[in-house]
């Protein structure tokens, strides 16, 4: 058995024992990878029903300006994102993305506006880094703290607001991208209505020592079943949705990450706060010109799943480079093989065929448009 | 006869035809089968080369071929229907039947109450 005893644990660590998960090490945790269901029955009853995550690995950052207006906090973590912070709502939260001076990117992240403090949610692996960045890009006009004491739980899919709605009733007001306060039985959450899975859904922030609790009370529900990081990566595989390290780093722009619906107008060339963030220069020039690259969806023809890391070629004797798989595997509500990949602009348009190295032979794929499943979030 | 390899494959041999397949601590570990790739009939392996392939959702593994041999027959049903192997692995999902260049080395092989041993 693989040893584990150096990894960090999240507060459901005990719980998921409990539940019977098979643990492995994910970006220093142990974590979860599948209960005794399995993969494709925690998959399909997180689209048919919900399904409960724990996320507890991913930092959860807090940004409080010093001058207590949150606009200041906008308009500085502005000078490191491509992100229209500022015009971002009390009580509303949007995808960002951190750049690097190359246009690169170091990570995805998640922004809300508490009102008089920004909150924020990134990547386990990068939660270090990302907070060194924040202080040193923020540390004079604002208090930067990463909360260690707060686990993250996800609730996903169709059933989670019904759910949800048994511990807390006004659940059922948000709307996709919202975040609120609530108290679900004493304990004071923070729910923002997202995920990471094409469905809609919740990820709820709870203090550490309520996280079991809280849990508890949701797995109690039929509806909802725990939900091992298998199952969450075939979900957002699905849902078109990128996982950094392997679909987007700092080897990556956003607009070749296809990610260009991240950057406001108003930080476009043009808009009131145009460029101003790390590698504005080549990030606007691609946004204007284009890209040599794109990243796209992947459809094999035939049921050989194709994963990330195989090589694309124009033609099926793999002669002319085409591009390069990301992430790639079976897609159970697809019920096929599913892939993401960079690929060559002359060869990204929807529907062209090329061919992927598998095993020393050229399977046909189809670019093809994302996501692979309809999204159901609550606008 | 049945011999196990500590590559998790079974191997049920009747005179110098050896039928292959994964063993049910294999088939769990890897977890909801959801791709089988077979070899042809006709094809030759040593001991130790890759022989199929099998792929859950979330990865491929190899299946190696437990000894010398000739494939002569392989089992369309996992192919058809992947979810067969982890529902009766040491039984209808059986990989490939191998006609054995060397019969008598099945007998360095382990034994069934050696492979419940490796696997605790």
């Amino acid at each position: 058995m693989e040893d584990l005893s150096h990894l960090k644990h999240t507060p459901l660590h005990a719980l998921h024992l409990s539940l019977g998960a098979r643990m492995v090490p994910f970006a220093g945790y142990e974590m979860p990878v599948q209960y005794p269901e399995g993969v494709l029955k925690e998959h399909l009853h997180t689209r048919n029903a919900a399904g409960l995550f724990d996320v507890s690995h991913m930092g959860q950052i807090v940004i409080r300006p010093k001058s207590g207006s949150v606009a200041d906090a906008a308009l500085a973590l502005e000078r490191l994102v491509p992100v229209d912070v500022l015009g971002l709502q009390e009580g509303r939260q949007r995808y960002g993305l951190f750049t690097n001076a190359e246009g690169g990117i170091l990570d995805d992240l998640m922004i809300a506006n508490r009102g008089d403090h920004l909150f924020l949610v990134v990547n386990a692996a990068c939660k270090d880094a990302d907070f060194a960045h924040l202080r040193n890009g923020l540390g004079e006009s604002c208090d930067v703290m990463m909360l260690p004491d707060r686990a993250l739980i996800a609730l996903q899919g169709p059933r989670a607001e019904a759910v949800l709605c048994e511990l807390w009733a006004d659940v059922a007001s948000m709307r996709f991208m919202d975040v609120a306060e609530a108290d679900l039985h004493d304990v004071t959450c923070i729910i923002s209505r997202s995920g990471y899975t094409g469905e809609d859904g919740f990820e709820i922030s709870v203090p550490a020592d309520s996280a079991v609790d809280v849990a508890e009370r949701l797995l109690e529900h039929p509806d909802v079943m725990p939900i091992g990081l298998g199952a969450r990566d075939s979900l957002r595989l699905e849902a078109g949705l990128c996982l950094y390290g392997n679909d987007i780093d700092t080897g990556t722009t956003p607009i070749e990450a296809s990610l260009e619906w991240a950057i406001q107008k108003s930080r476009r060339a043009g808009g009131d706060r145009a460029g101003g963030f790390p590698g504005a220069d080549r990030i606007l020039a691609e946004l204007a010109n284009g890209v040599a690259r794109r990243r796209v969806g992947l459809r094999p023809e035939g049921r050989a799943p194709v994963r990330g890391g195989a090589r694309l070629f124009a033609d099926a004797e793999g002669k002319t480079p085409a591009g390069t798989v990301t992430s790639g595997g079976f897609g159970p509500s697809v019920d096929g093989p599913i892939a993401m990949g960079y690929v060559d602009a002359a060869h990204a348009e929807n529907g062209t065929r090329l061919f992927a190295e598998v095993r020393g032979k050229y399977l046909p794929v189809a670019a093809s448009t994302l996501p692979f499943v309809k999204q159901t979030y609550k606008r | 006869m049945l011999k196990f390899t500590e590559e998790h494959e079974w191997l049920k041999i009747e005179g110098d035809i050896a039928t292959v397949g994964i063993t049910g601590h294999a088939a769990g570990q890897l977890g909801d089968l959801v791709f089988v790739e077979l070899p042809e009939a006709g094809a030759t392996f040593s001991k130790g080369d890759s022989a199929a392939t099998v792929e859950s959702v979330k990865a491929a593994s190899d299946v190696y071929c437990p000894l010398d041999g000739e494939v002569v027959e392989v089992n369309q049903a996992i192919v058809d229907d992947p979810a067969l192997v982890n529902s009766d692995p040491q039984g209808a999902a059986w990989f490939f039947k191998l006609k054995l260049a060397d019969p008598s080395a099945a007998n360095a092989l382990l034994d069934e109450a050696a492979y419940k041993e490796l696997i605790g």
